[in-house]
C-alpha cells in the first residue's frame, strides 16, 4: 500500500489514526456500560425523504449525520446479523430501507457524516473506527456469533483480516449495493454483479443539483457581466456552458466519444458553443457597426471560452463518478489543463481587443 | 491517444497468492478472476486504485498506491501549494466533491 493512504486508512500500527483512538480505546477499558440500543425502522418517512432531497441538493451537508452507535430494526436476537453502515442519512437510510422484515443489528460507525465509499477512501471508514466501535458498543454481549456484515465499499479503508485480529469479528463484504442485501442475506454470498460499481443515468443524474449548486456563485457574476458589457446574448451563453458542464455532461457522459474527461469535455463545449459562435460571426450584436473582423473575434471568444470552461467542468467531474484512478486524473491534469487555460486565455485575449476596438469607435 | 487510464500503479505478484479470493470480493471493477492456482489479473486498466483488494490481501501480493481520483481535490491541493497526492483535501471538507 501507499505511503499516503496508510496515514489515512490506519492499516499500520504506527499511523496517526492510531494514536488519535488510542484514548478512546484506554476509555473502554475502564468500567463502563455499553450504549443503549436504539431502535429502528425499515420506513422512510416523508420528512427523511425531504431530507434526503436537501442532502442532494448540497443544502446543509453537514447535518445530514445519524447518531453513531447500535441500532435493532425489527426484532434481532443473540444470532441476527449485524450489519455495519456510516453515519451519513443517505448510507444509513439506504441500508434500512433494504432491510424491510429482517431482524437484525445495525453498527453505526462515525465517518463525520460521510458516506461510506467517500469514507473509506479517506479511511474513517476504516479498521480502527471499526474495532473501535465493537467494543464501545458492547457488541459481543448483544450476540453469540462473531461476524460482521460490511457494505463492500467499505472495503478500501478496511482490513479484514486486522479487524479479526484486533476485535475478534469476522468481517464479510455484502454487496456493493443495500439493495441486493435481502438476496445476500439468504446464502451469504454475492454474485459478480452485486459485486460490480455502476454509474447508471440515474446515478449520474442525482449528482447534478450539487454540480449545479457548486458553479452556481461564478455562474451568475458571469452572466452579470456579460449582460452589462454584452446584453442578454452574453448572459445566456454563460447560463449555457453552465448548464452544458454540471448537467449535460453527467447526463451523456458515456456517449460522448473519446476516454479522457477533458477530451470529452472540449468535445461538448466546442458543440454547444459552436452555434453561438456561427451565428456571431455573421451577425453583430453589441452593437450595429461592428466590422466583420470584430464579428470574428466575438465568434472565437464566444467558442474559445465555454469550450475551455465546459472542459473544465468535465474534468472536475472525475471524482463523482465510480471508476477514475488517481494515476489517470493526474495525467489529465497535466495533459489538458495547460490546453484549457490557453483557449480560455485566448478568449479572452479575443474580448479584451474586441472591447478595445469598439471602444475606438464609440 | 485520449486515454489516459491504461496505466496505473497496481501490481499483482501471483506468486504470493494464497487464492483466498478476497481480492475478487472487495474489487468493484472485477479486475481479477478466479483462476486454477491463483487468482487472475484480468483487467488491470479497470483499476481504479482504491486499494481495497491491496488492504484485504493477507499476504501482500497486491500493491497500489490507492487514492481517490479526483481533479478537483488535487487542482484545489495544488494550487494550495500542498501535495498533489495527500488525500487532505478530497470529499466531504469544506464542501468537498462528492
Amino acid at each position: 500500500m501507499s505511503k499516503n493512504r496508510d496515514t489515512g486508512s490506519c492499516c499500520s500500527s504506527d499511523s496517526e489514526m492510531n494514536t488519535a483512538n488510542f484514548i478512546p480505546m484506554a476509555d473502554l477499558d475502564k468500567k463502563r456500560s455499553p450504549p443503549e440500543i436504539s431502535e429502528t425502522t425499515s420506513v422512510i418517512t416523508s420528512s427523511e425523504r425531504f431530507g434526503h432531497f436537501l442532502a442532494r441538493c448540497g443544502v446543509k451537508r453537514e447535518e445530514h449525520i445519524v447518531s453513531p452507535g447500535i441500532y435493532k430494526l425489527g426484532n434481532p436476537t443473540s444470532d441476527s446479523p449485524v450489519l455495519v453502515s456510516a453515519n451519513y442519512t443517505l448510507s444509513f437510510d439506504a441500508l434500512r430501507s433494504s432491510l424491510a422484515g429482517i431482524d437484525c443489528y445495525i453498527l453505526v460507525i462515525d465517518t463525520k457524516g460521510i458516506n461510506v465509499w467517500c469514507a473509506a477512501g479517506k479511511g474513517t471508514f476504516g479498521t480502527d473506527e471499526i474495532v473501535y466501535r465493537i467494543r464501545w458498543s458492547g457488541l459481543d454481549k448483544i450476540v453469540k456469533h462473531r461476524n460482521i456484515i460490511l457494505p463492500q465499499l467499505g472495503a478500501p479503508g478496511v482490513s479484514a483480516y486486522d479487524v479479526k485480529r484486533m476485535s475478534g469479528f469476522k468481517v464479510e463484504y455484502g454487496p456493493v449495493r443495500a439493495e441486493d442485501l435481502q438476496q445476500y442475506l439468504k446464502t451469504h454470498t454475492a454474485t459478480a454483479e452485486m459485486r460490480r460499481v455502476r454509474f447508471t443515468f440515474k446515478d449520474r443524474l442525482v449528482l447534478t443539483p450539487v454540480e449545479l449548486v457548486h458553479v452556481i456563485k461564478p455562474t451568475l457574476i458571469a452572466a452579470i457581466v456579460l449582460y452589462l458589457l454584452a446584453g442578454p446574448f452574453g448572459a445566456f451563453i454563460v447560463v449555457v456552458t453552465a448548464f452544458a458542464g454540471t448537467i449535460l455532461f453527467p447526463a451523456l457522459l458515456p456517449f460522448i466519444p473519446t476516454h479522457d474527461f477533458s477530451t470529452k469535455g472540449l468535445i461538448l463545449g466546442g458543440i454547444v458553443s459552436l452555434p453561438f459562435a456561427v451565428f456571431l460571426a455573421t451577425t453583430s450584436t453589441i452593437s450595429s457597426a461592428m466590422s466583420p473582423l470584430e464579428n470574428v473575434l466575438t465568434a472565437l471568444a464566444t467558442f474559445l471560452i465555454p469550450t475551455a470552461v465546459v472542459a473544465y467542468i468535465a474534468l472536475n467531474f472525475t471524482g463523482c463518478t465510480t471508476y477514475t484512478s488517481r494515476a489517470g486524473v493526474k495525467k489529465e491534469i497535466f495533459r489538458y489543463v495547460p490546453f484549457m487555460a490557453f483557449m480560455g486565455g485566448m478568449g479572452l485575449l479575443f474580448l479584451i481587443i474586441l472591447g478595445i476596438s469598439l471602444l475606438e469607435v464609440i | 491517444m485520449f486515454d489516459s487510464y491504461i496505466e496505473n500503479t497496481l501490481q499483482y505478484y501471483p506468486e504470493k497468492c494464497i487464492n483466498c479470493l478476497m481480492c475478487i470480493q472487495v474489487c468493484p471493477h472485477v479486475v481479477f478472476t478466479e483462476g486454477k492456482e491463483h487468482v487472475e489479473l484480468k483487467k488491470p486498466a479497470s483499476c481504479m486504485e482504491c486499494g481495497a483488494c491491496a488492504g484485504n490481501c493477507p499476504v501482500q501480493a497486491i500493491e497500489v498506491e490507492s487514492g481517490v481520483g479526483c481533479a478537483w481535490a488535487m487542482i484545489r491541493a495544488a494550487l494550495r501549494g500542498e501535495d498533489m497526492d495527500s488525500d487532505a483535501s478530497c470529499c466531504g471538507e469544506d464542501g468537498g466533491c462528492c
